[in-house]
């Protein structure tokens, strides 16, 4: 698809010169709001976040001292609480995004092919429906879910009625993949994987999978946000051409193909930005878990955003706090970077050339 | 190409020269940080008006807050305001950053250290003319490196909180209410029905802690420099309570779907639990058709024990009129001004004078008081507030688990931070 284009070497003329002026000009006031509120922050914290600074007058006074790497070294090979915590709300979070990212992407996806129908009656009310948790505040929507999902709520009335015992949600501390290896008969861990850790954390516990209690934010996350995305593909859909549809249709490829193989593939550029989105949205989870559960069920729930909070605001650990942000930061950019590189658009490989111009059919 | 690195070098100076000003801005709005001449002990004066933040428990409270201050206010002539902080240890951070920090604030034992560590509060107790009356438990908790920081605002002790119509119905009078252990795990056994537990409380070191004191354990040795978490007193302590759990007469808030002990209790899944003070506001408004007793805690092998709590009156050190803030507190720690706080919103006053007219006009709740003789206060290390919510976290897992483990490795936490 790439074209090359070859730009021919413009001339300046005054007039050119005086236009950027007046374009830079036009652009200051955003450049200053952005500057204000984004890339001063933004600095100010990466200078905390290498600095002694106590919380207390501004972080450029002259008795706050510049400490290194110490605040990092603390959260990444400390040995002590702090690595502990740290290793613990990314163990949660990692295991949030696995099941929130891709969850959410195919139920938006599968909801906006649905509401995308031209035979479905009352589209605009299923849209609407499927669209409203989105415009509604996680906070309100948290306390709903905490109600809901309460040891005699709502969700566990209906378990009831099938004859489950449902679990008590937002005080189960026990990961979801132990319970399940638990039921096949493996309910202590192996070895190698109690004897090794990472960030304080044994393998063992790295593999608990997420908690009953996280499992409740998890079904929240694809619940309030599956609306939103599911716009962003409506929209997408409704770009695409009816054109390459019928031509696949008179050559005779049947609904299921046509998914996968034509709209599917057109939907690349949605497909970057909702999976992009998710991305950054599930590594920042913090209102959720600041309204909901602080943290617990044994610190189960807790994230890298509200570990920072509490690093900074709670125990007055500003260095630290800024420090988990970073490496939050870090790892949102070095996973849209690798997402970015499995989606790239690739030359069509010669396998499937051959197979084109042998007019072999699968 | 070379147009393109000067426009790049102009618009590189533009945001430096921006940033550089922000800065700059930013440095002139935080006020100096050497403080209102708290080192050389004089305290600062001006004509200022006071802003006072609380960290309110509901309308009771701010309204007999606003009111005390509103009379201070008309006496003295020094205007305050009262304002209520939705998340107070947030809002008084981003006060200290900002060198404009409320002049009188509530601290609660577990950011005191913290905030005193940074300098952001005015270590004034000494100063008070009322100095002498606090329970000196109290002045203990709000002492950090031999400094007496702030004057204890009220407090409170956990007791044992019994349903009377339970107590009633398993046949137990009150020759039954529990002295020791061994009595305690006794009546929560007759106490325990298909419809509820005997006893339940809140997984957390602050009312298994209790436990601990009543063992002869505690978290620090008095001084506050030694952990003593892995001691053989609390071993005990965690065992006995494991064996509560295991039996099944007694369990935690959060196994029974409750948030807290007096939501177990005031729902009817407990017929005791182990709170404080503030239980008794909360079983009124939410549960009041449940009545109840309050007893003094059960004796262990080492003795009578309970947990007490208790937030004091901080001042800011960057407070432009420390004098007035002085004066301020010192009438709310008065005698008459507590035994009103009391009043209006159920605490407990920090001295010594008001107890005898508190025990007088509670009877019902003289036990909370009468614990006082005994209880432990809470560690306020600067960093215990993390190592006891991990040691809380594994305390919710008690019962399956590991006591001399979960206390070691607390123990540990505990080090690190008073190295």
């Amino acid at each position: 698809m790439s074209a090359v284009v070859t730009r021919a070497p413009r001339r300046r003329s005054a007039s050119t010169r005086g236009e950027g002026l007046s374009g830079w000009l036009f652009v200051s006031p955003i450049l200053v709001i952005l500057g204000l509120f984004l890339a001063v922050p933004v600095l100010m914290a990466l200078w905390v976040s290498v600095s002694d600074w106590t919380g207390r007058g501004s972080p450029f006074a002259a008795g706050v001292g510049f400490v290194g790497a110490d605040n990092y070294r603390e959260l990444l090979t400390g040995g002590g609480l702090a690595e502990k915590d740290f290793g613990l709300s990314l163990r949660n979070n990692a295991w949030y995004v696995l099941l929130v990212v891709p969850i959410q992407t195919a139920v938006s996806l599968l909801l906006a092919v649905l509401v995308n129908r031209q035979v479905l009656r009352g589209r605009g009310f299923f849209r609407t429906a499927f669209y409203f948790p989105s415009v509604t505040s996680s906070v309100a929507i948290t306390v709903l879910w905490l109600f809901l999902f309460s040891q005699s709520g709502a969700v566990n009335k209906l378990l009831s009625f099938v004859g489950i015992t449902g679990p008590a949600w937002f005080n189960d501390a026990s990961g979801v993949l132990h319970n399940l290896l638990g039921l096949v008969g493996v309910d202590r861990a192996p070895a190698f994987l109690a004897d090794h850790t990472v960030l304080g954390i044994t393998l063992w516990d790295w593999l608990a999978g997420p908690s009953v209690a996280m499992s409740a934010f998890i079904l929240m996350a694809v619940f309030t946000t599956s609306g939103t995305f599911m716009l962003l593909f409506l929209a997408a859909l409704q770009n695409l051409g009816g054109d390459v549809q019928e031509a696949a249709m008179m050559d005779g490829a049947s609904g299921w193909q046509r998914f996968w193989r034509i709209t599917l593939p057109q939907l690349r550029p949605t497909l970057f930005t909702v999976l992009t989105l998710g991305l950054i949205g599930t590594w920042q989870v913090f209102d959720q878990i600041y309204t909901g559960t602080q943290g617990g069920p044994q610190k189960t729930t807790l994230t890298p955003a509200y570990l920072s909070y509490t690093s900074a605001f709670g125990d007055q650990e500003w260095g630290r706090g800024a420090a988990i942000a970073f490496v939050l930061f870090v790892i949102i950019v070095v996973l849209t970077i690798l997402q970015r590189i499995v989606l790239r658009e690739r030359a069509v490989s010669k396998r499937r050339i051959a197979l084109y111009t042998s007019g072999a059919r699968r | 190409m070379q147009r393109r690195t000067t426009r790049l070098a102009a618009a590189a100076a533009l945001t430096t020269i921006s940033v550089l000003g922000l800065t700059a801005c930013g440095g002139s709005g935080f006020s100096d940080t050497s403080g209102g001449g708290a080192s050389d002990g004089a305290l600062t004066s001006s004509d200022d008006a006071l802003s006072v933040l609380i960290g309110s428990s509901g309308d009771a409270e701010t309204k007999a807050v606003t009111d005390a201050v509103a009379s201070w206010s008309s006496d003295s002539g020094t205007d305050a305001e009262v304002s209520v902080a939705s998340d107070l240890p947030q809002q008084l951070s981003q006060g200290f950053a900002s060198g404009k920090p409320a002049d009188v604030f509530y601290v609660s034992t577990d950011t005191l250290a913290g905030f005193a560590g940074n300098g952001s509060l005015l270590p004034y107790g000494d100063q008070l003319s009322n100095a002498d009356d606090f329970f000196p438990t109290l002045v203990q908790s709000f002492t950090v490196d031999d400094q007496f920081y702030c004057a204890p605002k009220d407090f409170s002790t956990l007791g044992l909180i019994i349903n009377t119509d339970m107590w009633a119905e398993a046949g137990l009078t009150d020759a039954d209410v529990p002295t020791d252990w061994d009595g305690l795990t006794e009546v929560a056994a007759k106490l325990t029905t298909a419809d509820h537990v005997g006893l339940a409380f809140s997984p957390e070191y602050a009312r298994v802690g209790a436990f601990m004191a009543q063992a002869g354990g505690s978290v620090t040795n008095d001084d506050g420099t030694e952990a003593t978490l892995d001691s053989s007193e609390n071993v005990e302590a965690l065992t006995y309570v494991q064996e509560l759990l295991t039996s099944g007469d007694a369990a935690f808030s959060s196994d029974l779907g409750a948030g807290w002990g007096g939501e177990a209790f005031g729902t009817g899944k407990a017929a005791m639990t182990i709170e404080g003070n503030w239980i008794s506001g909360a079983l009124t408004n939410d549960y009041p058709d449940v009545s109840y007793q309050v007893a003094e805690l059960p004796a262990g092998p080492g003795g009578q024990g309970t947990l007490q709590f208790t937030n004091c009156w901080g001042i800011a050190a960057d407070s432009p009129n420390q004098e007035a803030a002085v004066a301020l507190v010192e009438q709310l720690t008065s005698t008459d001004q507590q035994l009103a706080f009391a009043d209006a919103f159920g605490v407990m006053p920090s001295i010594q004078s008001a107890a005898d007219q508190w025990k007088t006009d509670n009877p019902d709740q003289a036990a909370f008081l009468d614990s006082a003789d005994f209880a432990q206060g809470v560690p306020n290390q600067d960093g215990s507030a993390a190592v006891i919510s991990d040691f809380n976290s594994q305390l919710s897992g008690l019962k399956d688990g590991d006591p001399e483990a979960i206390l070691e490795s607390a123990q540990a936490n505990f080090d690190a931070i008073l190295k």
